[in-house]
């Protein structure tokens, strides 16, 4: 069954395969290898979208990647609707389903399109004019109504279900384009036996021998010729052939951004496929054969559906085998669009009449025209379309005034001329430069290790094409370091090219009717909404830089990227600036070329696979105990052990109170832990750390302050000495990696004299806290070699034995301001020496405590957590950590930063405890301080809340807080200003539990 | 993604494998303790921030986790060269125009 627009023998598509599907709830047929929009086309469809901010009605422009106007909505299932799809570039599969957008209720009868007849409200800058006042509306009022009035489709309201590929590769010739020129370049690098990646965003290759009908290479038509070439290059083991592949940018030092559509175009892609799939190239040379791209004519109402380039009337109908209409006009200021009105008459189409701006052109097609019988007229202008949905007419007019006449169509064919694709050029950063004479942009100044050939270099014509295309590819291929199997320009297989179109020239902005002082809907950025006069109206308003007009307009700046308007609203600015065109600038290409979609981009980096967990040994056993889980940077640590009918508050008051009272077990294994080995181990401790090492015993311990070099604390934690040569470091659990990165910079490069090496040692020990009254009679049965008497081994103290007959370093240290130790195992025997130790516990009613209590406990003895209690201006002084710091030394890293003139200064915000008046009340952590509740608003705020808990164990609340002169404001009262009221706090000392410190060795 | 090469390594290597450390050739003072506050600003507060070659620290941190110095161009950002820690700063840049 034909679809009515369908003509027999036309076209490159087998009949017998048909595909039915449906666009806006209606059904159609079309065939297997159609886009969405030729099977439309074959049925009649011209009407596929309204347009952006005047609601217009729109049809399809083009046949290709430049649509501006076919956008619509593919929807496979709920999950899978992907918006904005540009109907010229979907392939038709059977049971497709598609729906327009930016309509309501229906694409024929539109609401919005009130927009069109108010449109001297929307002129150009009028979303900056109009939404200004008052600010506050922006965001409650006008945006969301612009956006929902407007809004270009739907986004999915589900997770998307499609998974995305991604692949690295490397070749020496990255050819970009699959046309003539990008075939022919191909086969020259191919043939030297270097790796050739050749990519093209079609399912087919060709390019403009889609619709090239005179065309002939090596003897064959030349869509032909090109699928010969491609299978040759298939068949090579050193080329990779991409088709449906986008090179969407072009990055430093030739890496090539490309997105390769794996399955959108089948009918049931299965979960083996993805769907797209994201190629980062690193090429030695790129060979870029992207082409050109046909501009529209600027007329009144150029954009009625019916009104399209002349080339995609033409692909429409030598590859698709459609008719875009029954009476179809030209409208033209080159030779290309005769090409395409004599395959159309030949295929038995009606040709109303040709409307060509030039006075007296000459040349072939023209005259194979004129015997065809074709009404030519010379010096004329289409001033205006006639028709809503459809175009029905255009009204022709001697382009320097006169009579009109008005010539019924039912399609217009447009072709202002051809713009080199410049986009990946100039993305690589390469300077365009205007030629006069053809008054177009070609590449100029090469700022990367490509070349441009054929049609995006300006050059015209096939033959020339192909001889430029294919020396280049040869010498790509060569300058990468190919073997040059001796290939000469003119030898080999250099493809003959028989027969060839060319064709140059056109006309650039306002075709008359549309020029100064009109006010005609005469458009320039269809996806935008851009008119020739809103160009106008910007550089009368003051814009004088192209990027200005850009800006003011919007003109190019819609998903399209002005890919047939920026050369258009160049010259139209350029003409009422009274500027030549290079003097006002062409608008830089940026990346993506087409869009691209977030799943490509972001691959499999999504869910668990976004960023890495890590677990510690002993995560299993907590699961199993039903500990609940807090995310620390990567880390899962159990946060606290609830038992049955427990809630967070009451497992953590019990887990602190078991601890003071016999003992309790913490999986302290994330701490950060390096280890700091040779000769000069102890004086390389002495610059990174604040405190003195040379004199500090092996088998004893030292709570050491890293600072940076501004003098502000950097990190912190317990350091034990288990050799003259060799120091165990522990660092926060956060600050594991940019600790090591600090001490390797200041070993690497500040002192690479010192003889030392450092190895983070994390994984590789697991780490059981073991704290309380009891914690010696829990680990002693399971320990050998060491003795734990507390003369052997006292408070902050560490021997190496075993524990369970596994290696153990054994800290004697705490956390928690009771008798404690750190049970250092190898990371794989974690879990196993957890069990021992829990087993044992149980004989003492120890409890499991997670980060939570070990929080509180910390907090209750005054224990600072570095980044919750510092922020990175906290001087040790601010910390009252003076003692930590060597008073003897003469250098370590922040000596010098520390004694600056504003950090040894009277006022600066202190550490200190504060104790609520109502010891009920729990601050709030960040909650600001001000010393007098009553003054007027904005307070003078001067400290903040930093740390804030219920302890179980004082019963009350307890904070630390960072106060303005802070350690000599002790027992004074201070005021915390709350939403529900202000509350009332005393400074206090920084211990809550055992000032004196007798539980160390309770 | 800018390709640069490692001096130990000596190899070229993506730039995801590094890590910029600043800029390059300032020295601490061996004697930093006893600097006054406006040579101390000097050393640890005032950059250069050219803009043309600029000379900087990179770390091979995913690789051979190496300090090593570099020459790039902020404008092009293009590496001129890399060379090892310690070693002084190159009289003459190589294709070096300016
Ligand atoms: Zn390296």
């Amino acid at each position: 069954m034909n679809a009515a627009f369908r003509i027999p023998g036309a076209g490159r598509l087998s009949q017998a395969k048909t595909a039915s599907f449906s666009f806006d709830d209606k059904s159609y047929t079309g065939i297997e290898g159609d886009t969405l929009a030729s099977a439309l086309l074959a049925n009649g469809v011209h009407l596929v979208g309204r347009s952006f901010k005047y609601h217009r009605p729109r049809g399809f422009l083009s046949a290709g990647a430049e649509e501006p106007n076919a956008l619509v909505q593919i929807v496979r299932d709920d999950a899978r609707k992907t918006p904005n799809v540009r109907a010229t570039v979907q392939e038709l599969y059977d049971g497709l389903t598609a729906n327009s957008q930016n309509r309501w209720p229906s694409l024929a009868f539109d609401v919005g399109a009130v927009n069109d007849i108010a449109s001297p409200l929307f002129s150009a800058g009028f979303y900056y004019k109009t939404f200004m006042w008052p600010k506050s509306a922006w965001k409650s009022l006008y945006e969301p109504k612009i956006r929902a009035a407007a809004g270009l489709g739907v986004s999915p309201d589900r997770p998307d279900p499609d998974h995305y590929a991604a692949r690295y590769a490397h070749c020496e010739v990255l050819v970009l384009g699959g046309g003539a020129a990008g075939i022919a370049a191909a086969l020259a690098a191919a043939e030297t036996g270097v790796r050739v990646i050749i990519a093209d965003e079609q399912a087919e290759f060709g390019g403009s021998l889609r619709f090239e009908s005179g065309a002939r290479i090596d003897g064959e038509n030349g869509f032909a010729w090109a699928q010969g070439a491609i299978a040759k290059l298939k068949a090579m083991d050193n080329v990779r052939v991409l088709p449906r592949t986008t090179a969407f940018g072009y990055y430093a030092q030739n890496f090539v951004g490309l997105v390769e559509r794996v399955s959108d175009h089948l009918k049931t892609p299965g979960r083996e496929l993805a769907r797209e799939r994201l190629w980062q190239v690193r090429a030695g040379r790129v060979v870029l054969a992207t082409g050109a791209i046909e501009r529209h004519m600027v007329f009144a109402d150029n954009d009625r559906p019916g009104i399209m380039l002349a080339s995609a009337a033409r692909t429409y109908l030598n590859h698709y085998g459609v008719a875009v209409g029954r009476n179809v006009g030209v409208y033209t200021a080159n030779d290309s669009a005769y090409a395409a009105a004599i395959d159309l008459k030949k295929a038995g189409v009606n040709i109303a009449a040709i409307v060509d701006l030039r006075d007296n052109p000459s040349g072939s097609v023209i005259d194979e025209a004129r015997g065809l019988g074709i009404e030519i007229n010379f010096g004329r202008a289409v001033v205006r379309a006639g028709g809503k949905l459809r175009v029905s007419s255009m009204t022709v007019q001697p382009k320097n005034g006169g009579g009109e006449r008005t010539v019924p169509v039912d399609a217009i064919l447009m072709s202002a001329g051809w713009t080199p694709s410049v986009h990946l050029f100039s993305q690589s950063r390469g300077k365009v430069a205007f030629n006069e004479e053809t008054r177009r942009f070609v590449p100029g100044t090469y700022a990367q290790d490509c070349v441009s050939v054929g049609a995006c270099n300006g050059t015209d014509g096939l033959d020339a094409t192909v001889e430029e295309a294919y020396a280049a590819g040869a010498k790509a291929a060569k300058d990468a370091g190919g073997k040059d199997s001796g290939i000469k320009a003119g030898k080999g297989t250099k493809p003959t090219v028989d027969a060839g179109e060319s064709w140059s020239r056109g006309m650039l902005g306002a075709a008359p009717g549309a020029g100064a002082g009109t006010t005609v809907k005469a458009f320039v950025d269809f996806q935008n909404d851009v008119t020739a006069k809103d160009i106008r109206q910007a550089v009368h308003e003051g814009m004088h830089s192209i990027e200005h007009v850009k800006r003011f307009t919007t003109n190019g700046m819609a998903t399209d990227q002005g890919k047939t308007s920026n050369m258009h609203g160049l010259a139209i600015a350029a003409e009422t600036l009274d500027k030549p065109i290079p003097q006002v600038g062409l608008t830089t290409f940026r990346a993506p070329y087409t869009p691209v979609t977030f799943g490509s981009i972001v691959g499999h980096a999504r869910g668990p696979l976004f960023d890495p967990t890590r677990r510690t040994a002993t995560h299993g056993w907590a699961a199993a105990q039903g500990a609940v889980f807090e995310d620390v940077g990567q880390w899962k640590r159990a946060w606290y052990f609830p038992k049955a009918g427990e809630d967070m508050h009451a497992a953590v008051n019990r887990e602190c109170v078991t601890v003071r009272k016999t003992a309790g077990l913490f999986d302290a294994s994330t701490l950060g832990k390096i280890e700091v080995v040779g000769p000069d181990a102890a004086k390389f401790m002495e610059l990174l750390y604040t405190n003195p090492w040379e004199k500090l015993e092996p088998g004893r311990c030292r709570y050491g302050i890293m600072l940076r070099e501004d003098g502000f604390i950097y990190d912190d934690g317990v350091v034990g000495r288990l050799a003259p040569d060799r120091f165990h470091v522990t660092t926060t659990t956060g600050g594991a990696p940019r600790v090591m990165h600090h001490m390797e910079d200041y070993l690497q490069t500040e002192f690479p004299h010192l003889n030392v090496w450092l190895t983070s040692i994390t994984e590789q020990w697991a780490v059981i806290a073991v704290q309380g009254p009891k914690s010696r009679e829990i680990i002693a049965p399971l320990v050998e070699g060491i003795d734990m008497s507390d003369e052997a081994l006292p408070h902050m103290s560490v021997r190496e034995g075993k524990i369970c007959g596994v290696p153990t370093r054994l800290f004697r240290m705490s956390f928690t301001g009771e008798r404690g130790f750190e049970v250092n195992v190898p990371a794989d025997y974690g879990e196993a020496v957890w069990e021992a130790l829990w087993a044992e516990g149980q004989k003492h009613g120890a409890t499991a405590y997670g980060t939570e209590s070990m929080h509180v406990l910390r907090a209750e003895k005054g224990y600072i957590i570095v980044g919750q209690d510092t922020d990175g201006t906290v001087t040790p002084n601010d910390a009252g950590l003076d003692w930590a710091v060597g008073k003897k030394k003469t250098d370590f890293v922040g000596i010098r930063g520390m004694a600056r003139a504003d950090l040894v200064a009277k006022g600066r915000k202190q550490l200190v405890g504060l104790k609520t008046k109502d010891a009920k009340v729990v601050l709030e952590e960040g909650a600001q301080i001000v010393e007098d509740p009553k003054q007027a608003i904005p307070m003078k705020m001067i400290g903040h809340v930093t740390s804030s808990y219920w302890s179980e164990n004082c019963g009350r609340s307890i904070a630390l807080a960072l106060v303005a002169g802070g350690r000599d404001k002790m027992g004074k009262t201070l005021y915390v200003p709350m939403p529900n009221g202000t509350i009332e706090v005393e400074v206090t000392g920084m211990v809550f539990v055992d000032e004196k410190g007798e539980r160390l060795n309770g | 993604m800018l390709l640069i090469r490692c001096p130990y390594c000596e190899e070229e290597r993506p730039e995801l494998e590094f890590r910029n450390a600043g800029e390059a050739h300032i020295v601490r003072s061996a004697n930093i303790a006893g600097e006054s506050e406006d040579d101390f600003e000097k050393y640890f507060f005032i950059r250069a921030n050219p803009k043309g070659v600029i000379y900087e620290r990179w770390r091979h941190i995913h690789g051979c986790a190496r300090f090593f110095n570099a020459v790039r161009d902020t404008v092009t950002d293009k590496f001129v060269m890399t060379y090892k820690a310690g070693e002084p700063k190159p009289a003459k840049l190589p294709g070096a125009s300016k």
